[in-house]
């Protein structure tokens, strides 16, 4: 299979997603098959062949560095599921001094 | 067959703005007859996820009072609408069909959401989706799939299924949804009704929940193209919020609708009409190319070898873009947050994990396992250069033809259930519809006919911003074709409705 267990372990380490044991074993194999088919594209030649990120290309698109409407603070921690002091409110991130 | 009271939202929207003119019915009217529609129907078809009916009583009310003060109204006033649940409405329940944004309240409405209202489109409610727009069939959704209303054993395409059954069921007049790689063709295909995927950039993507911001498009469904292109004409051109949106875009799609295709040069795409698809599938899309000769088109074959890769390179890009795209549901500003965490990292992965479909993981998977280190170049690089030669090889294509042709979808509507444990079946579903995406074309899905009582369309397709021409030849084939069009008329489990009626 074009990709191992521990890939999907890895892979699922950097998406923040905690899998189950089953979830692994079946992503190996569905995602095996699926790249499977993907890597049709490395048997068309591109040399030279720029890559396209875009439909339609656009470079700096600029607007007027004026103030417009905008939420209050109030309107932007509206949907939040915890707010203290009105913050986002998340667990812990840096330790207590030693 | 009579439209009147409860049959209003049977009508199209330009045989309902002729009746309030003439007095004949009201905002009102129509938008009750819908509301009922969605009461009678969608215990079955569960096309909704939200039903908007006190909000859409009231805004009718307003259209009917505005008409009666002899007040300008929109090109849409009082005519019911049903939107896709991943264009944001401030204060309005808005999930994308999934658990992650089950209980969110956006506190504003996307762009498209505000035109719509300033059309004086009433917005009926919410529609279903597969869960952020990834999927083939509305299977995905995190609440439950929608049913095909030609029939509720059979799935109703997707993403953008709701829209399509709520438009083919009469729940609605007009609907919105959006196609990252044929989620409005596709389900247009399987539902019977018109589907338009416009030019990338034509309409805003503000307020848009992002799937694949570089291939995600927000578009009009309808019961006849005429409606379609007045529905496009109100929510397309420019806006300031978004950067992709292209500036002084033709939004007129309407006024040569009926100027015919005589010389028209139309290519029929050898690899979207293959030899190898089912005959009875062939037959009617063969004879509907068959029309177009006969209304003055040149009609000829052609050959664009690259979009054989097309559906590889395009399951590569969308899912690099969603994996990226999605990073930003992690418990901390919207939505689900799982209980008692251990730190923040445990916070994300588990919310990620309860809030998230498999489908959804599965993509988020894929993309960042191509855009890791040893594998970018490989793999989301080549897919980004394959892309360059599709486009390039519609451009070429576009020297020699006005259009190009081919069927929409390779099958009609398919059991539930019967691909939803084989992804990769599922995703061969979009394979006739995917290049347009990756090029940022237009198209649309028309109408052909009917294989064993269920809908086919066949596909349009146009260079960028060439709407106005696609969507003549899309009139001009309708027309002649002259299928029946209203939802009580042709949907069988809609019968048993009309004869309940006084």
């Amino acid at each position: 299979m074009p990709i191992s267990r521990a890939d999907v372990q890895h892979v699922a380490r950097l998406a923040r997603l905690a899998l189950s044991d089953d979830e692994l074993d079946r992503f190996q194999r569905q995602l095996s098959n699926i790249l499977e088919e993907a890597d049709k594209v490395k048997r068309l030649p591109t040399e030279g062949v720029p890559p396209m990120s875009h439909a339609v290309p656009r470079v700096n698109v600029w607007r007027d560095d004026t103030v417009g409407p905008c939420f209050t603070q109030e309107e932007a921690l509206s949907t939040a599921p915890a707010v203290e002091q009105g913050r986002f409110m998340v667990p812990r991130i840096i330790e207590d001094e030693p | 067959m009579t439209a009147t009271g409860p049959f209003l939202s049977d009508l199209t929207a330009h045989e309902l703005a002729e009746r309030f003119a003439s007095g004949d019915a009201t905002a009102v009217a129509a938008t009750e007859a819908a509301l009922a529609r969605i009461q009678a129907t969608d215990e079955v078809l569960h096309a909704f996820l939200t039903v908007m009916g006190e909000q859409a009583l009231d805004q009718a009310r307003a259209v009917d009072g505005a008409r009666s003060r002899g007040e300008r109204l929109g090109p849409l006033a009082g005519v019911p609408l049903a939107l896709k649940d991943v264009l944001v409405t401030k204060g309005v329940r808005t999930t994308a069909g999934s658990r992650i944004l089950d209980d969110f309240h956006p506190p504003y409405d996307a762009t498209v959401v505000q035109r719509l209202r300033d059309a004086g489109a009433i917005v009926v409610g919410k529609t279903n989706l597969d869960e952020f727009a990834m999927g083939s069939s509305t299977e995905n959704s995190g609440f439950g799939p929608t049913r095909n209303p030609w029939d509720p054993s059979r799935v109703p395409g997707g993403s953008s299924g709701g829209s399509a059954t709520a438009v083919a069921s009469g729940q609605a007049v007009l609907g919105i949804g959006t196609d990252t790689g044929g989620s409005i063709r596709q389900p247009a295909s399987l539902c019977g009704v018109v589907g338009v995927k416009p030019t990338y950039g034509l309409v805003s993507r503000y307020g848009l929940i992002a799937f694949a911001s570089s291939l995600d498009q927000v578009g009009p469904f309808a019961r006849d193209v005429r409606d379609a292109a007045t529905l496009l004409e109100a929510i397309a051109g420019h806006d300031p919020l978004d950067s992709t949106s292209i500036e002084d875009a033709p939004t007129d799609f309407t006024s040569t609708l009926e100027h015919g295709i005589d010389g028209l040069r139309i290519g029929v795409v050898k690899e979207l009409l293959p030899d190898t698809l089912a005959p009875a599938i062939l037959a009617p899309l063969r004879a509907a190319i068959d029309r177009l000769e006969r209304l003055g088109a040149r009609i000829e074959e052609c050959s664009l070898p690259s979009f054989e890769y097309a559906l590889s390179a395009y399951y590569l890009i969308a899912p690099a873009e969603c994996s990226s795209n999605l990073a930003r549901y992690d418990g901390v500003r919207w939505g689900l947050r799982a209980k008692d965490p251990t730190d923040v990292v445990d916070m994300m992965q588990r919310t990620r994990q309860a809030g998230f479909g498999p489908e959804v993981k599965r993509r988020i998977m894929l993309g960042a396992y191509a855009l890791s280190a040893g594998y970018y170049d490989a793999y989301y690089g080549q897919a980004q250069r394959v892309r360059t030669l599709v486009a390039r090889e519609l451009d070429a294509a576009y020297e020699r033809f006005d259009l190009l042709v081919g069927a929409t979808s390779p099958g009609t509507a398919f059991p539930i259930g019967e691909l939803v444990d084989d992804p990769l079946q599922m995703y061969l579903s979009d394979v006739f519809t995917i290049p347009v995406n990756l090029a940022g074309n237009a198209a649309v899905s028309v109408p052909a006919g009917l294989v064993d009582g269920l809908p086919v369309g066949l596909q349009l397709v146009a260079p960028v911003l060439g709407e106005a021409l696609m969507l003549r030849a899309a009139h001009a084939l309708e027309q002649d074709l002259d299928l029946p069009k209203r939802p009580t008329d042709v949907i069988p489990m809609l019968r048993d409705l009309q004869e309940a009626q006084p």
